[in-house]
């Protein structure tokens, strides 16, 4: 398969980002460092080139009831212009994809999906949305920049004029700036407070440098973003969810509607009665090394799980990681060793998130 | 990209200054610069004997673990305590401030498996 580019790709030139492959797409990891565009982000704001992601729109009579078979949460109960998160099930009850649902009129919906997941997860919407419904796959058509940090809601109000200020976390509104009409929602990946912005895609370019000539903002690449959402203990498709694992094993069980009906709801139940195989947990290293995807998790020299993610985190300063663990081992506070073949890390299982000191809801 | 005239490089972006039976060891400014934000450095332990061409050290970035190669052959009599602390020494001041051991050369006759500045210059440029 081809690798795609962004429709930001030569702003990203320009800016001498280096470049990595993510999920089928020619990707900015970093600019002038991953930890000083982590940090930036906690402090200031940063601007996050996000159009490889997936945008659907799910439309027409009985949308909202078909949708809400195909998705965890409860999509039929969420208010006008509010954002839900949540998961697509497959039979077995593992995760298809986690995404985000925003709720544009009663029975019209934009779906925000992973991009390596893109073609699967709408594959599996024709499967299961009935005639009636439309299903539009607008993601070529739309550029997502997010911007995220402190500062974000002035810079916003600042630089295109509109007045983000009356959203609360996990809605959006549709306002007019580069002459259209866009969606800003208050959501992000990185425990700031942040903003998302949907614009058509031959506006990306324009929204991007309008964002970037305010001296509080900085490029941040996918770099930061991973560290950004690792400090939260926020799941990546891939790593801490895939096919064979099911959002309860995830400890996602808060965005999963057992009182409606869906998917691979009767698994879960299952899974639940039976007692789940494996459990999510986050833990912290004793020194700055970091647990890497793929660490054996140990415990009194048996196996008892894989590491999903780590880094170093830049905020803490110290080696952060997650991981699944047979449930027995879950609770914080027990110790732990992440080997591999060279490396062996003392390690203790920790509360989520790590970082608690996130703009996100102030 | 900085290249140092005074040093000696390997393939594997290492540079080594010898003075007498010493050499200083360290990672050079186009590996710091691949690597991104150095996190962590692992010591070698002071006494070990590495050998030329294989691990003596292991670098992490945010990104990944490197393993460091030893340009030459010798024994450890002094490693850069002050990485521990602040391994982002790497990243700023890779020829100086951080050089990560100083070993007691076996061989001193393996330097001439190594590069000067002008011929590693040459060689970087094959690399692009």
């Amino acid at each position: 398969m081809d690798i795609k580019n962004t429709p930001l790709f030569e702003e990203h030139k320009k800016l001498e980002a280096k470049f990595g492959p993510f999920g089928g797409w020619n990707m900015p990891i970093s600019y002038s460092g991953i930890i000083l565009e982590h940090n930036w982000t906690r402090n200031s704001a940063s601007i996050f080139d996000i159009c490889h992601m997936g945008e659907f729109i799910i439309s027409g009579p009985k949308a909202a009831e078909a949708l809400n078979k195909i998705v965890t949460m409860n999509v039929e109960e969420a208010p006008l212009k509010s954002c839900k998160y949540g998961f697509m099930l497959n039979e077995t009850g593992g995760v298809i994809d986690d995404l985000i649902v925003y709720r544009i009129e009663t029975d019209k919906f934009m779906m925000v999906v992973n991009a390596a997941t893109t073609d699967k997860d709408l594959e599996n919407l024709k499967k299961h949305v009935p005639e009636s419904v439309s299903l539009e796959n607008i993601s070529d058509n739309i550029a997502k920049i997010d911007l995220q940090g402190p500062l974000s809601k002035e810079i916003i109000q600042d630089v295109l004029s509109v007045d983000v200020s009356p959203l609360e976390y996990y809605t959006f509104s549709i306002y007019n700036f580069l002459g259209q009409e866009n969606i800003i929602s208050r959501t992000g990946y990185t425990g700031e407070l942040g903003f998302e912005i949907y614009v058509e895609v031959d506006k990306a370019v324009e929204l991007w440098n309008k964002l970037l000539s305010d001296e509080r903002v900085k490029p941040a690449g996918l770099g930061a973003r991973d560290t950004l959402r690792l400090e939260m203990s926020y799941p990546l498709y891939g790593h801490e969810l895939d096919d064979k694992t099911s959002p309860l094993e995830a400890g996602l069980k808060m965005f999963v509607d057992l009182k409606k009906d869906f998917i691979a709801k009767d698994m879960l139940l299952k899974s639940q009665q039976e007692g789940l195989k494996k459990r999510l947990v986050c833990f912290k290293v004793n020194s700055r090394r970091a647990p890497r995807n793929g660490y054996k998790i140990v415990k009194d020299n048996n196996e008892i799980g894989l590491v999903t993610s780590g880094s170093f985190s830049p905020s803490l300063g110290y080696g952060i990681g997650m991981g699944f663990v047979v449930p027995e081992y879950k609770d914080a506070g027990t110790q732990i060793k992440l080997t591999d073949s060279k490396v062996q890390l003392e390690a203790e299982i920790v509360k989520r998130p790590f970082y608690k000191e996130g703009s996100l809801k102030k | 990209m900085s290249v140092e005239k005074n040093l000696l490089y390997t393939k594997d972006h290492e540079w080594v200054k010898i003075e007498g039976n010493q050499a200083t060891i360290g990672i050079n400014d186009y590996a710091q610069h691949a690597l991104g934000d150095i996190t962590f450095v692992e010591l070698p332990a002071m006494g070990k004997d590495i050998k030329q061409q294989e691990t003596f050290s292991t670098v992490e970035s945010v990104k990944a673990a490197s393993d460091i190669y030893a340009p030459m052959s010798g024994k450890v009599i002094k490693v850069n305590e002050a990485l521990n602390e602040a391994p982002e020494v790497l990243n700023s001041d890779p020829y100086n401030e951080g050089w990560i051991a100083i070993v007691e050369l076996d061989e001193p006759s393996e330097k001439e498996n190594l590069m000067d500045a002008a011929s590693y210059e040459e060689y970087l440029k094959t690399l692009d």
